[in-house]
């Protein structure tokens, strides 16, 4: 997710409650008291999940199916893991013993002593772990795993050229280390308990047919399964249930007794059953939620979709029948949001940690929008949660807005005041657009209202999907193996097919053929590893708790990971449209039509960094490289400038991408798609580059997502919104935009406006999501310093607004100054 | 035909909505804070941004006149420049530049065109603005017709230092106009725009009576106008008007002019004339004054 996250204390002057009088006191002392113990507890590892679930490997391993054994593994976690109830807490249950212990996940990946001790010093986003737990790590857990892991499963398997490839950073891989993951929840679970599901299952098992079925016996086996993993979250549950009477005997304040008795309440009721109110409402998911994320750690963790909607009729009886007032129910649902940020995502290594070394696990919840039937589902609640949102601005959960034509203006004006906290949230995303790239892709209308996005933008019907990411595809470095003619030029290897010297190259036609056929044979490379990985996970890690959430998992008797998946999709991410959009336009404007340079000119000038040395300085005055590169950067259409001679190369490289990727079958039914977002990936797959003809320097990132490329568009916002909508955004499973504000545009109410006005126009378009990351003072002094990059950025000057770049000095330092006082 | 010095998309600061903005070329005014100087003179003048310049001489190399060289300074320009173009043309950086150009009417349409759905959904349109856009009323026109024809919002941005019967032409053209009202004394606004303020406020008046839609932003500077009396008068003369202005916004005084200046080689305020952004304080009694006379006014366009 390439949004910023920044955790910035509360301003004073900004306080909710001063804007909001009606809302007087924001958080109250119990949701303050547990929101600061969630940023002050540091991130830790547990070993707790990888003790359990070793020993019952090694006295179970082979002895059943896989599918029986993985529901046993994760019946016996539940059975033994600790279980924590924290002072304060309404709702309950943490993934580890203590609130940000993070488990690890052996049975994909085994971290070494070594990952361990780096992740315990490592400066950023540090996992501490004491010597005691790395050496009872080192006993215990790492010998049994060694050959046993999926990464090795994977690894072992793969081409040599597949590996390099790998290793050079044309593609990533999603799924060495971590399961597949993108799972988002319907309502179902709000009306049907796990004791219903325990029934359904009975059900299916009694209905097989033995005779006819040649499957009969798979699914027996995996919906026996599904059973065991119900009555494992029911004893989890119970467990909750045990601890808190325990601890309501043992406690003198009247009130905190009684909320102890209520929680052991709650649990004793759900998830075994459907909930009764708002409160079980909250506690159901969040057993689920613990329960995916027990059994595996899935990309982009578990997410709840659509809860305003999933919650109001709860909150709606609540208000009627006395039990609920709007503050009990900001309160529970404050509390639920700090068990968001209580739960980091699990380490990675290697590759996968350099392109997403981040805490957060990516649940982006979804308000706001449209229900089944395509209406306005916007609700109180929906309300709510933007003021929690604005109050709380943890790093987790993440939120979304979501827009249709018939979401009312007033709710997208509360989402932009939140939007201009400039904590990186809500994102904005567009259901008319979505809607019909799920009904493209095969779904049912009603089905498609029903979905959402997850993850950063990734499109799916919520509770009925398996949509799965497998990595990010490297554009640019494809354009640069191909301009090297099969040779990468950071490891001198050869990656890719020998398509000819560019310098021989006469038409621009003759190029684009050349990366195309690169493009080809690299997409197919992935894909078949893909397949491959796909049948791992359905073989050796089926995820029989998460089963019983996606229709139609128990009416087939079919894994998640199985084709039981209503929907099956299979996703490739490709990055860096921007940056490649512009050098195709480089090339095909300066070399082949105005013959401004020859290829060996601009080859040799990219070879050289732009005659930079090892610390990408100018190595003398008056350099010709960087004349080349000044004049390209500011002489050449680019992408997000609403210029079609670069957006119609953008229009064919993203078609041409999606006719390459779409349409394969995968093995559980469905089929390949193709998805447009980055994350955190630009930057790991700019480090992997050279420079490159567009004028960028090497190792710098990539554009992200679809955006323009930094520096590139220089024509506003409207322009670049523009580009991206001459892209058919229903081809793609999402795409990705992140526009630049400094706070003081979006100062007035009547400036929030035509911020709306600006989301409503490029949805107008078929834009699929936006959002606006709202710069710092920091951002504007590197914008001083590297001034290439920032030719984006406009600010607000007195009665009007220009750019920065074409400020002075000293009023550039003013527009920091006031920045810093601007800051929401 | 005008020359267009530049166009400014999103432009969220020139009348209602999201809008592009078009700055017309010539000024018969030369007022001391002027931060758009490259739109005083009719013809295409160049500008030169120190800052962006990498001294690769590329300008020397290909001026005809030979009049560029670079110094320790940058590039200076020995006074024979016949805005020909070539250096601007060629320069890598963009440092150099040439401000004023010749549109087609259908290529200005199409730039325009551009913005459409997003003028349509924030009730935005073109705002027309200068230099000062009066200055070649007929062509004026002939860009507000075309304007019309295809249904976008029209604001023209002047100071209607012009003749009546001018006025009355765009007038017809166009739904609102932008006018500033610098000073209410005309010997003032003679030292400080080089022009008397009759005129200009006889074609308020004049609007006022025909009953046509306009905004007054009056550039809110302390050392020249941000005084009691000049607001007092400004405030008594807007109020009494046949009909009043739907907005008055005060703009806050900057010297952002000091770069443009610097680009196009003069000098800004040559006569440090004082000059300051005009205190909270103020700012909260010219609000007053102005609301106090039932004019709804704020700070900022």
């Amino acid at each position: 997710m390439t949004m910023t996250i920044a955790m910035r204390q509360p301003h004073s002057k900004m306080n909710y409650a001063l804007q909001h009088p009606e809302n007087e006191g924001g958080m109250n002392d119990r949701v303050k008291r547990l929101h600061q113990q969630s940023i002050d507890t540091p991130t830790t590892l547990t070993i707790e999940r990888a003790l359990i679930e070793t020993a019952f490997y090694k006295e179970n391993y082979d002895k059943m199916p896989n599918c029986i054994l993985r529901a046993k593994n994760f019946y016996e976690i539940c059975k033994k893991k600790t279980i924590y109830i924290g002072a304060d807490e309404l709702i309950v249950g943490e993934r580890g013993p203590v609130p940000k212990a993070v488990p690890t996940f052996p049975e994909l990946t085994c971290h070494s002593v070594e990952d361990l001790h780096t992740l315990d010093t490592r400066e950023l986003q540090p996992y501490h772990i004491s010597q005691e737990d790395i050496d009872t790590y080192a006993r215990e857990v790492i010998p049994y795993w060694e050959g046993r892991t999926q990464r090795e499963r994977i690894f072992s398997h793969v081409s040599k050229e597949w590996e390099e490839a790998y290793h050079a950073g044309v593609f990533t891989e999603f799924m060495e280390q971590r399961a597949g993951g993108h799972t988002a929840m319907d309502g179902k679970m709000y009306r049907r308990g796990l004791l219903d599901c325990k029934a359904l299952i009975a059900k299916t098992l009694a209905e097989l047919d033995f005779i006819n079925d040649p499957e009969a016996t798979d699914k027996q086996q995996e919906l026996q399964a599904m059973d065991i993993s119900c009555d494992a979250a029911i004893l989890f549950a119970e467990r909750h249930a045990e601890l808190a009477e325990k601890m309501a005997a043992e406690e003198s304040d009247p009130q905190r007794k009684e909320e102890l008795l209520k929680i052991a309440d709650v649990c004793r009721w759900v998830p075994a059953h459907a909930p009764r109110d708002m409160q079980e409402a909250i506690q159901m998911y969040w057993f689920v939620h613990l329960g995916t994320v027990t059994e595996l750690n899935g990309w982009d963790c578990m997410n709840p979709g659509h809860i305003d909607q999933h919650l109001f009729p709860f909150y709606q009886k609540g208000l009627a029948d006395g039990t609920m007032t709007r503050e009990k129910a900001k309160e529970l649902l404050s509390c639920f949001w700090i068990k968001f940020n209580n739960q980091p995502a699990p380490p990675k290594v290697g590759i996968t940690a350099l392109e997403s070394g981040t805490y957060n696990d990516f649940t982006n919840i979804n308000i706001g929008g449209i229900d089944r039937e395509g209406k306005n589902a916007v609700n109180e609640l929906s309300y709510i949660i933007l003021e929690i949102q604005e109050e709380l601005h943890e790093l987790q959960p993440g939120l979304s807005i979501h827009v249709s034509k018939v979401t009312p203006d007033e709710f997208v004006m509360a989402g932009a005041k939140v939007i201009r906290q400039g904590h990186g949230y809500p994102s904005v995303f567009n259901p008319d657009t979505y809607t019909k790239e799920l009904v493209r892709q095969g779904k049912t209308q009603e089905d498609a209202n029903e979905g959402g996005c997850s993850g950063c933008i990734e499109v799916g019907a919520f509770g009925k999907e398996a949509y799965i990411l497998t990595g990010y595809l490297n554009t640019p470095k494809i354009l640069e193996i191909t301009l090297n003619n099969g040779i990468d030029p950071m490891t001198g290897k050869r990656l890719g097919l020998e398509t000819g010297d560019p310098r021989t190259f006469t038409s621009y036609e003759q190029l684009y053929e050349a990366y195309h056929k690169q493009m080809l044979y690299f997409v197919n490379m992935k894909l078949a590893v893909n397949n491959y990985i796909e049948r791992m996970f359905s073989l050796y890690a089926p995820a029989t708790f998460l089963s019983l959430f996606i229709d139609d998992c128990i009416t087939r008797g079919r894994d998640y990971y199985s084709g039981g998946a209503r929907y099956n999709t299979t996703y490739i991410q490709c990055t860096g449209l921007g940056t490649i959009t512009d050098c195709l336009a480089t090339l095909k404007k300066h070399v082949f039509e105005d013959k401004k340079f020859t290829m060996d000119e601009l080859l040799k000038a990219v070879a050289s960094n732009w005659g930079r040395d090892e610390n990408c300085q100018l190595s003398t005055v008056n350099s010709q490289p960087e004349k080349m590169r000044q004049f390209i950067m500011n002489r050449t259409p680019f992408f997000g400038n609403d210029d079609d001679y670069a957006d119609s190369i953008a229009v064919k490289v993203y078609d041409d991408l999606v006719k390459a990727i779409e349409g394969h079958p995968n093995t559980r039914g469905g089929k390949t798609q193709l998805n447009m977002l980055s994350t955190t990936c630009h930057n790991y797959f700019g480090s992997v580059c050279g420079a490159s003809v567009n004028g960028r320097l090497a190792h710098f990132a990539i554009s992200d997502g679809t955006s323009p490329a930094h520096g590139a568009d220089t024509n506003g916002p409207t322009a670049v919104i523009k580009s991206l909508g001459k892209l058919d955004q229903t081809k793609s499973g999402g795409t990705l935009l992140n526009v630049r504000f400094v706070p003081s545009l979006l100062k007035r109410d009547e400036d929030l406006k035509k911020l709306v006005s600006l989301i409503r126009a490029y949805f107008s378009m078929g834009g699929h999501h936006i959002q606006f990351n709202i710069v710092d003072t920091q951002t504007l002094l590197d914008a001083q310093q590297q001034p290439d990059d920032y030719k984006d950025l406009l600010v607000r000057v007195a009665g009007y607004s220009d750019y920065f770049n074409d400020m002075t000095e000293q009023l550039q330092n003013e527009i920091i100054a006031r920045t810093e006082n601007d800051e929401f | 035909m005008a020359l267009i010095f530049d166009i400014k998309r999103f432009a969220i600061n020139d009348g209602p909505g999201i809008r592009t903005t078009l700055f017309m070329k010539g000024c018969p005014l030369r007022c001391v804070w002027c931060h758009n100087p490259e739109g005083f003179d009719e013809k295409p003048v160049k500008m030169y941004t120190k800052k962006k310049c990498i001294g690769c001489q590329t300008c020397v190399e290909v001026c005809p006149q030979k009049n560029l060289v670079l110094t320790t300074e940058g590039i200076k320009d020995l006074g024979h420049c016949t805005a020909c173009g070539k250096c601007t043309n060629e320069c890598p950086t963009l440092a150099l530049e040439m401000a004023g150009k010749e549109w087609k009417m259908e290529d200005l349409m199409a730039e325009v065109e551009k913005e459409r759905q997003v003028m349509e959904e924030s009730g935005g349109g073109v705002t027309i603005c200068g230099g000062e856009p009066l200055m070649h009323t007929d062509y004026l026109c002939e860009v507000l017709n075309e304007l019309s024809k295809r249904g976008f919002h029209r604001t023209v941005d002047t100071t209607l230092f012009a003749s009546p019967e001018k006025v009355k032409k765009v007038a017809e053209r166009c739904e609102l106009f932008l006018v500033d009202l610098k000073l209410m004394d005309s010997a003032k606004h003679r030292f400080y725009t080089q022009v008397g303020n009759e005129q200009i406020l006889s074609n308020i008046r004049l609007l006022s009576e025909i009953g046509h839609p306009f905004w007054i932003r009056i550039p809110f500077i302390a050392g020249v106008n941000a005084d009691e009396e000049n607001l007092t008068a400004s405030a008594e003369f807007l109020s009494t008007l046949p009909t009043k202005p739907q907005m008055v916004n005060l703009l806050v005084y900057h010297d952002v002019g000091i770069g443009k200046h610097a680009r196009l080689g003069t000098t800004y305020n040559p006569d440090n004339i004082k000059m300051e952004a005009p205190s909270e304080e103020m700012q909260q009694k010219a609000l007053d004054i102005m609301q106090a006379h039932g004019l709804n006014t704020k700070i900022g366009g």
